[in-house]
């Protein structure tokens, strides 16, 4: 269980928290290689389907990371996506299933740190929790 | 019909930026493995013409209809490899970008052997995904080279005459009878010291004498529909209702100062605003000796906290004015905080000082009272209440937004910020255009604004206007949600959650989606029910196949 390596998938936009992880890389800040980000154009385009599904096929968590609230390039997509987040947390609780394992962030496109530090907290929390009770993912 | 998938990996070394890191030897053996990967090459530089060549030989050797490159960041290098599976032949949509550097090798590199795991892990989830990509074709819309300037203020008139200089028509309103705004009623701009009047006049002069602008007073927007390069424009004017096809829109409706109704025993005669002294002076009709200027009047307060920027110089500027009339006139400035930025406006601050007037200092909390004849305040180097003799009272109130900016904010479905002045896409990105393409902004709509800025702000929103109406055709990447109509359910969930209003029923009860007006977000696409929008650029296909592909 000390060994234990969480497997977190990133729903990353295009225009804010992408270009901050993209930034935190020519910044060359370090964080845990524990993250796995897919890119999607707003947060906005993530559905709850997506996130069960990231957590089906064995991630140990999911996070949704947009633009700072009330910066969304495309308006309102990160309050959307943030009500979705949620609603996903409320299905976890119902099944048993911590909901911390899915969080949802926000960040300005010039926030390479900040990305660095949710990636560093998300990793921390899921491996604190353990490995995610659907996972059959791990092959060991 | 299905032809088979053949996907070919270039994974890039990015000289030893990645190479430094990670193995792109069993990078590459690992992708071979890879479920439809033909061939897998490794590349020093894959955007450089050697990459990019290799992408394009690859594609014609191995007859590749998927590509997908292993390097950087696709915020810079995706258009560059989508351009070489285009001259391939292929459509530049049938590729698919991995973040091995920025997202890997750079962040990684003190723990190699995660890293290296982490960059198979994305390869194959980038691979996953390539096998469900679209190909997304452009589409043309024609541009009607005529724009709308709703508003003829200074900024809407300046915006006019810009575009009409450019060889485009453009259809002017003014809700007024009519043209030139607020300057109308003022004095001189500062510090130019050109007469309001004059300026307007000029402008007046100009547009009518510009065959390309059609002027309409008294006019009301009533109506837009359509999108960039097309929009159709309805309005009233003096009792007919004109329809006017426009490639472009330019919202100038301006602002007006507040009625300081209530506030220091306002009455328009011996409290006025500093609008209506204005009007005294251009008119020469001032003869007061002792005025007292009251500043931020119904401004940088709980219910209307923004500062109106210019209300400072026009206190100033017109305290010098008055200090030319009747050198021996008291004139008090009671502020706040006094906001003269720039060179000019801070030598006109020292000069007003140097002439006589007096700047005192007030608190919210302890505001001047306006008696009869007097202004009593208290006076912070004094420590006490001191009376100052007052014939005339002018309030500085801010620029308000005016009434019907609701009503264009609703026509054209473009935002108003609490205050109802209207919100540009981006403050600093692109701070004279709309969310929604093909709408900009300029002057007091915006923002509170000096004569100046309002015209440099029409000249930028004309120049924004032009690179649409500039052409004969606008092109547009499909990378845009579809509704497919058999699947939809009309329950309306893409009309309520589109930010850009752009879903709407038609005529037989199920959502339509213009492309040419739509962003791109895929916020439908993840709120339909019946998952009956498609959105190609980004299916749920891909998304679903990149999270299968998370764990090997």
């Amino acid at each position: 269980m000390n060994n234990f390596e969480p497997l977190i998938a990133v729903f990353s936009c295009h225009y804010c928290s992408y270009a901050a992880a993209d930034l935190a890389g020519s910044s060359r800040i370090q964080y845990p290689p524990n993250i796995r980000v897919i890119k999607i154009p707003c947060t906005g385009r993530v559905s709850v389907n997506h996130i069960l599904k990231a957590l089906e096929c064995g991630a140990d968590g999911v996070y949704v990371a947009g633009c700072l609230e009330g910066t969304c390039h495309f308006i309102s997509g990160n309050f959307k996506a943030k009500q979705r987040v949620q609603y996903a947390k409320n299905l976890l609780s119902e099944i048993n299933m911590e909901p911390e394992r899915v969080q949802m962030y926000f960040m300005s496109a010039a926030e390479g740190a900040k990305f660095a530090n949710v990636a560093k907290e998300m990793t921390e929390t899921i491996r604190e929790l353990g490995p995610s009770p659907l996972g059959q993912n791990k092959s060991e | 019909m299905e032809t088979e998938l053949r996907i070919g990996v270039f994974v890039c070394h990015c000289g030893i930026n990645i190479a430094g890191v990670l193995d792109i030897e069993d990078l590459c053996e690992y992708a071979g493995t890879l479920p439809n990967v033909v061939t897998v090459q490794p590349n020093l530089f894959t955007c450089a013409e050697t990459g990019t060549s290799g992408i394009k030989n690859a594609v014609k050797e191995h007859d590749l209809n998927r590509v997908v490159v292993a390097a950087c960041t696709p915020r810079t290098h995706e258009p560059i490899f989508r351009a070489s599976c285009q001259e391939a032949g292929i459509n530049p949509y049938f590729f698919e970008m991995v973040n091995i550097r920025e997202h890997c090798s750079w962040v990684h590199r003190h723990d190699r052997e995660a890293a290296q795991g982490k960059a198979r892990d994305l390869i194959r989830m980038a691979v996953a995904r390539a096998m469900f990509l679209e190909p997304i074709e452009t589409f043309k819309s024609k541009v009607e080279p005529r724009a709308l300037v709703i508003g003829a203020g200074i900024a809407g008139m300046s915006s006019a005459l810009a575009l009409a200089g450019e060889g485009f028509d453009v259809t002017l309103l003014e809700k007024k009878a009519e043209m030139g705004g607020l300057l109308r009623d003022l004095h001189k701009v500062a510090p130019s010291e050109v007469g309001a009047g004059e300026l307007v006049e000029q402008k007046v002069a100009a547009i009518k004498q510009e065959g390309r602008i059609q002027c309409f007073t008294s006019a009301t927007l009533e109506e837009v529909s359509g999108y960039v390069g097309n929009y159709s424009a309805t309005f009233s004017s003096n009792g007919n209702t004109h329809t006017h096809k426009v490639g472009a829109i330019i919202v100038a409706t301006g602002g007006a100062p507040l009625k300081p109704m209530g506030l220091y025993n306002y009455d328009g005669k011996r409290v006025i605003t500093q609008s209506e002294l204005e009007t005294k002076l251009k008119s020469g009709k001032l003869d007061a000796k002792s005025i007292v200027m009251i500043q931020c009047v119904g401004a940088r307060i709980p219910e209307r906290n923004y500062c109106s920027r210019i209300c400072c110089m026009v206190a100033i500027k017109n305290s010098l004015h008055i200090k030319e009339i009747a050198k021996d006139a008291k004139v008090f400035v009671l502020y706040r905080d006094i906001q003269a930025y720039g060179v000019e406006n801070e030598a006109l601050f020292l000069k007003a000082k140097e002439a006589g007037v007096r700047f005192i200092r007030y608190n919210l909390e302890s505001p001047p009272v306006v008696g009869d004849g007097n202004v009593e305040i208290y006076h912070p180097a004094m420590g006490k209440e001191v009376p100052l003799p007052a014939e005339l009272v002018v309030l500085s109130t801010p620029i308000v937004a005016h009434d019907d900016a609701e009503s264009v904010s609703r026509i054209l479905k473009v935002p108003v910020n609490e205050y109802r002045f209207f919100l540009e896409a981006h403050a600093k990105l692109s701070p004279l255009d709309f969310a929604t393409n093909g709408i900009y902004l300029c002057g007091n709509a915006h923002y509170p604004a000096t004569v100046r800025e309002a015209i440099s702000q029409a000249l930028g929103a004309a120049s924004r206007a032009s690179i649409i109406l500039s052409h004969d055709a606008i092109e547009r990447v499909g990378t845009v949600a579809r509704v497919d109509q058999e699947l939809c359910s009309s329950c309306f969930a893409c009309v309520k959650v589109c930010p850009y209003q752009v879903p709407h029923m038609d005529e037989g009860g199920k959502a339509m989606i213009e492309p040419m007006q739509c962003q791109g977000c895929g916020i439908c696409v993840a709120e339909c029910p019946a998952e009956a929008i498609q959105f190609g650029y980004v299916s749920d296909a891909q998304i679903m196949a990149a999270c299968e592909a998370l764990c090997a």
